[in-house]
């Protein structure tokens, strides 16, 4: 089992503990942030799948450094919309 | 929530976890070799790192597109943010914060621009480029609004929304400018252009970034 492998299933036992977290039952907050978990796992996959034969691929990296912005993005909004929904029900 | 479904969510869990590393042990090698690619092309990018090749150059499309979403975002935070009813923002934490947390920050700030400057430049050759430097700029914003050295954003208007969408509209002027196709850089000045890129989306990512937080920070404050 090569080190790229090893992360690549790490990643996929982050996504299914983030997965878990979002359709529990669970304040707004968790969920978000196991959305955000499952989202990391998904960058882990695809980094550690793309250097499991050895060597560097840059493709992936540079689909992750894009992904990992836009997942800060889509967290910042989702924590906007959790708050005001939260203003809302006080 | 009863004790079944919760049963049931685990087991289906469990299972989609198993499905998962099997598919991913039974994965076969890739039939593009897509590292020898961009490695053949790398002279004709204008970058000597293969990442911010691909990212500038080769698959300038998902970046693009990318600042584009990092704007919309800021636009929904901004606008889910409660209204506040004064213009201007009080600037309540100031007197609050710590005095070394405000030394330390005012210490910290000018050191992280200087930083942002270097990874920017370092894309070029080495790991870094304008995601990084952005980074580094929206946590040196970071620091001084924790510190209560900065105000928060209740609504950026006048020059900060013109930094905001500078990146975004450097970019795709650059893009506009290509040869017959969107994005395709004349192969001598790519260096430059690449360049000129990532310093406009330095400044714009970095303040988008801090501006997620600000307006929160502006949400909180509010009445």
């Amino acid at each position: 089992m090569t080190p790229g492998l090893l992360y690549a299933l790490a990643g996929v036992a982050l996504f299914v503990l983030g997965l878990g977290a979002m359709v529990l039952p669970g304040p707004a907050l968790r969920r978000i942030l196991g959305f955000n978990v499952m989202g990391s796992g998904a960058f882990l996959v695809l980094v550690g799948l793309a250097q499991r034969a050895g060597g560097v691929d840059p493709v992936p990296h540079a689909m992750v450094l894009t992904g990992i912005v836009v997942a800060v993005a889509a967290t910042a909004l989702a924590l906007a919309l959790a708050r005001r929904q939260e203003e809302k029900d006080d | 929530m009863k004790a079944l479904p919760r049963l049931a969510i685990h087991l289906f869990l469990l299972a989609l976890a198993a499905a998962l590393i099997l598919a991913v042990l039974d994965l076969p090698q890739p039939a593009v070799d897509l590292p020898a690619a961009v490695a053949a092309n790398l002279g004709k990018s204008g970058v000597e790192h293969p990442v911010t090749a691909v990212l500038l150059n080769f698959r300038g499309y998902d970046t693009l597109l990318e600042v584009a979403v990092l704007l919309i975002a800021l636009l929904g935070v901004v606008s889910v943010a409660k209204p506040v009813h004064g213009e201007e923002e009080k600037d309540e934490g100031k007197d609050e914060a710590n005095p070394v947390l405000q030394t330390l920050a005012r210490l910290l700030a000018p050191v992280l621009v200087i930083a942002a400057g270097y990874l920017l430049w370092a894309g070029g050759h080495r790991p870094g480029g304008a995601f990084q430097a952005a980074a580094l700029l929206a946590g040196a914003v970071v620091l001084l609004r924790l510190a209560g050295l900065l105000p928060a954003w209740p609504r950026p208007r006048g020059v900060l929304r013109l930094g905001l969408v500078a990146g975004l509209f450097v970019f795709l002027g650059v893009a506009l400018l290509g040869q017959g196709a969107l994005l395709a850089y004349p192969p001598d000045l790519a260096g430059g252009l690449i360049l000129l890129i990532e310093a406009g989306l330095t400044i714009s990512l970095g303040l988008i970034l801090a501006g997620l937080f600000l307006a929160f920070a502006a949400n909180r404050e509010a009445p």
